[in-house]
């Protein structure tokens, strides 16, 4: 009897652990993936302050300061192009006219703003998201498969 | 002539891992079959050997009409980075994966020490199918010797970013880790087909997974450390799927780490063991999927080919196809023997199984969720740190407050008052610095419970370190000498847990970071330091030009100079990073030089960053990889001992 009451309890309080780490994980799932969108779909897929990464790829000769010290460009997915505001410092990899992910919020009538940016380690690549934008459009030049 | 020299091995080396494979597997209770299988076994780890000496030399000799080396390396490189090219490069790491796989089988096939003989034979069968199968995807799917037809006059270089000391012993150490996990597979699916899986098997396999782990400990942590201090982004852990595929095995390692310790000690938990070496390696296989495939967005993903990708996912399909069917056939035959109560070591042996297999569970989840749903049409998404903080976290936390328990208890049966009393003193450290991280913190929870587990597992391993030098008569030196291996190697571990568990908690949740503009002579007030930028210079570096820009840093203990650079490689159009870092007791500070600020009178951006105890999490790492390496010597002592 003994034996039995201890192997229920041990089997209770792996199902407890177990449900657990699942609802964690599913609540977790829900709060935290951020979606990726391209420029022409920022608007339509993604709710003022919702925390999205917009990725294409950064307009030539649009990267200024504006008066608060922080960068400013545009991004473009070769349709639509959305004004990025940046406070912090541009990453290394960071380049006009390369592909770049930023993740942040937009509000309408604002830049978006960015809370990260990403570029990639390697001077070829491109986000793979970029390139599927691109491709969308009909506009990639790159190899075969990003 | 060296490439088709070094091919040639290769393909030798193919046809006798086939040989290795079909000798091992059915040698059964055949003597000379076994024989046969061992000294394949060593023949085909040789060719290997020779192989991946071909394919160095190829590398330093700049011989650019082999194409990987075209790609992958440059005239100028220095010497110890054109060595380090050999395996910085997809190509050149998938053979070295093959010559990791082969040397282990060969060294499978020259230890079997007290095994069965068809439960050995059959491991060494099993390495050589594995090594068979990698082999095929090197040879086929990414030859390193394959020529160029015409041979360029240079080489492209490396990417600047991986030359470097830490990035030159980082992807051996992992492979010796990911491959390492395919030993203990092997005697898995060899206990499995012998339909035995006793002490002397689980005897056989430990060392193996601890030699896997060990590795992979201190190659995660390279790679961390690397992370840390070139890409000048001030972390050191970004929850990228590459990262994740890399965690995933080293937590199925750290959990066959301990059950197999149960296996050999008591004879129960076999078939879970089994089934850990099984998960393990496949998450080794799919560590290798993920990073050369390219199917997740990732920081480090290098080779990206949707067929090779697809290869490895046929590799893998295979091996856990293959071990899982085993595994429902065979395992309930198993027999089980001795039970335990549920106050013991052996229960709280699995609690440490059952938690770390959940965590990696999870990881596994939040690393493929983003695949899932894109297959399944719902748009690109990515699982950012976030998630696995508020999921693997907690989980760490609930094993960590276990922990200390563990080692208190004795095997069969336990008594948990008496351990909770020993600990007590650690509980009430634990508190207090609960109590106090609350109450210096603004109340933050989360942080503060993190560094009350980090001394609760420090403390912890103290007091049982302490609790048995109390056994026993005699001088306390006396008593520390004669403490077994074993005691020192668990301890290290634990301890060493704790330790990175404050560097991470600390570094996460207290860092500082500000972006700030200063011209030669400015300085910035920062974390308790004045930092001043004195001269910004240019450098000739052996491959590279460089911008460096020297600093003081003032503190009430005095000044300090501290330098920062970006350097700039003739073979690529980025700049990297090379970030100037002063370590105090406190913790990092850490200095990353940008960009000339445009029309800023001279002015360059510079990123401070304050990473406090962010030592410890890398001293942490070093100590639980100590432990490691102790428990090996321990295991090699004792098996000395006993011939």
């Amino acid at each position: 009897m003994r034996r039995r009451n201890q192997r229920l309890m041990i089997i209770g309080v792996a199902g407890a652990v177990l449900v657990l780490a699942a609802t964690l994980t599913f609540a977790g799932l829900r709060s935290s993936v951020v979606y990726f969108v391209a420029p022409s779909e920022l608007t339509e897929k993604a709710d003022p302050g919702q925390r999205v990464r917009l990725g294409g790829l950064v307009v030539e000769g649009t990267l200024r300061r504006d008066d608060a010290g922080a960068n400013v460009f545009s991004v473009t997915d070769g349709a639509v192009q959305v004004e990025v505001r940046y406070a912090g410092q541009l990453p290394d990899l960071f380049r006009e006219g390369q592909g770049v992910v930023c993740e942040g919020t937009w509000v309408p009538g604002q830049p978006f703003s960015a809370e990260r940016v990403l570029a990639k380690h390697d001077e070829n690549y491109m986000p793979r998201e970029v390139a599927e934008a691109l491709k969308q459009r009909g506009e990639w030049k790159g190899g075969a498969t990003p | 002539m060296i490439a088709e020299i070094g091919a040639f091995a290769a393909a030798l080396a193919l046809a006798l891992s086939f040989a290795q494979g079909a000798l091992g597997i059915f040698a059964a209770t055949n003597e000379t079959r076994g024989a046969a299988a061992a000294a394949t076994a060593q023949a085909a780890g040789f060719a290997c050997l020779v192989a991946f000496a071909c394919l160095i030399t190829l590398f330093v000799q700049s011989d650019f009409s082999v194409a990987s080396v075209a790609a992958n390396s440059h005239v100028d490189k220095p010497l110890i980075y054109k060595i380090a090219g050999t395996w910085g490069n997809h190509e050149g790491s998938m053979l070295l994966w093959c010559l990791v796989s082969a040397v282990f089988g060969a060294v499978l096939g020259s230890t079997r020490g007290g095994q069965s003989f068809g439960l050995w034979s059959r491991a060494v069968g099993v390495q050589g199918w594995v090594t068979a199968g990698a082999l095929i995807y090197t040879l086929f799917l990414s030859n390193p010797f394959a020529r160029l037809d015409p041979a360029p006059m240079s080489g492209s270089g490396l990417n600047p970013l991986l030359q470097d000391p830490a990035l030159a012993a980082h992807p051996p150490l992992l492979y010796l880790g990911y491959v390492g996990m395919s030993v203990p597979f092997s005697l898995a699916i060899a206990a499995l087909l012998e339909g035995r899986a006793d002490q002397s098997w689980a005897k056989a396999l430990r060392p193996w997974t601890l030699i896997a782990w060990t590795c992979l400990t201190l190659g995660i942590g390279l790679g961390s450390y690397w992370a840390y201090y070139e890409l000048g982004w001030g972390g050191w852990w970004f929850w990228d799927p590459v990262e994740n595929a890399s965690f995933m095995p080293w937590l199925v390692a750290a959990a066959l780490v301990h059950s197999a310790i149960v296996t050999e000690r008591r004879g129960s938990l076999a078939s879970w063991t089994i089934l850990l070496a099984i998960m393990g390696f496949g998450l080794a296989l799919l560590g290798t999927f993920l990073v050369r495939s390219g199917v997740l967005t990732s920081v480090h993903a290098f080779a990206v080919d949707p067929q090779r990708g697809m290869a490895v996912l046929v590799m893998l399909s295979v091996a856990l196809g293959v071990g899982f069917a085993l595994y429902a056939w065979r395992a309930p035959k198993l027999a089980t023997p001795s039970g335990f109560a549920a106050v013991s070591r052996e229960s709280m042996l699995v609690w440490n199984n059952f938690g770390l297999a959940v965590a990696a569970g999870v990881v596994l989840i939040g690393t493929l969720y983003p695949l899932l749903v894109e297959a399944a049409g719902g748009g690109l998404i990515s699982v950012g740190p976030p998630f696995f903080n508020m999921t693997v976290a907690p989980l760490l936390a609930v094993l960590f407050l276990l922990l200390p328990l563990g080692p208190m208890l004795t095997w069969r049966v336990g008594d948990m008052r008496s351990a909770f009393l020993k600990l007590a003193p650690a509980a009430v450290l634990a508190v207090l610095t609960l109590a106090i991280a609350l109450f210096n913190t603004q109340w933050r929870a989360a942080p503060a419970l993190g560094l009350a587990l980090g001394v609760w597992l420090i403390i912890g391993g103290l007091i049982y370190l302490w609790n048995r030098l109390q056994r026993g008569a005699g001088r306390l030196t006396a008593k520390i000498a004669l403490l077994p291996l074993a005691v020192w190697s668990m301890s290290l571990a634990h301890i060493g847990a704790g330790v990175l568990t404050l560097g991470a908690v600390a570094e996460t949740g207290f860092r500082t970071e500000r972006a700030v503009e200063l011209a030669p002579g400015e300085g910035v007030a920062f974390a308790g330091r004045r930092v001043t930028l004195i001269e910004v210079g240019e450098i000739e570096g052996p491959n590279y030009a460089a911008t460096r820009a020297n600093f003081r840093v003032d503190t009430t203990s005095g000044a300090q100079p501290l330098a920062a650079e970006r350097r700039y490689f003739t073979t690529s159009p980025m700049p990297t990073t090379e970030v100037g870092i002063l370590s105090a007791i406190d913790g990092d500070l850490y200095v990353a030089l940008g960009e000339r600020v445009r029309d800023g009178n001279g002015a360059w951006g510079v990123r401070l960053y304050h990473n406090p105890l962010a030592h410890f999490i890398f001293i942490g790492v070093v100590m639980m990889a100590l432990g490691g390496a102790l428990s090996l010597l321990a295991i090699a002592r004792r098996r000395k001992a006993a011939t």
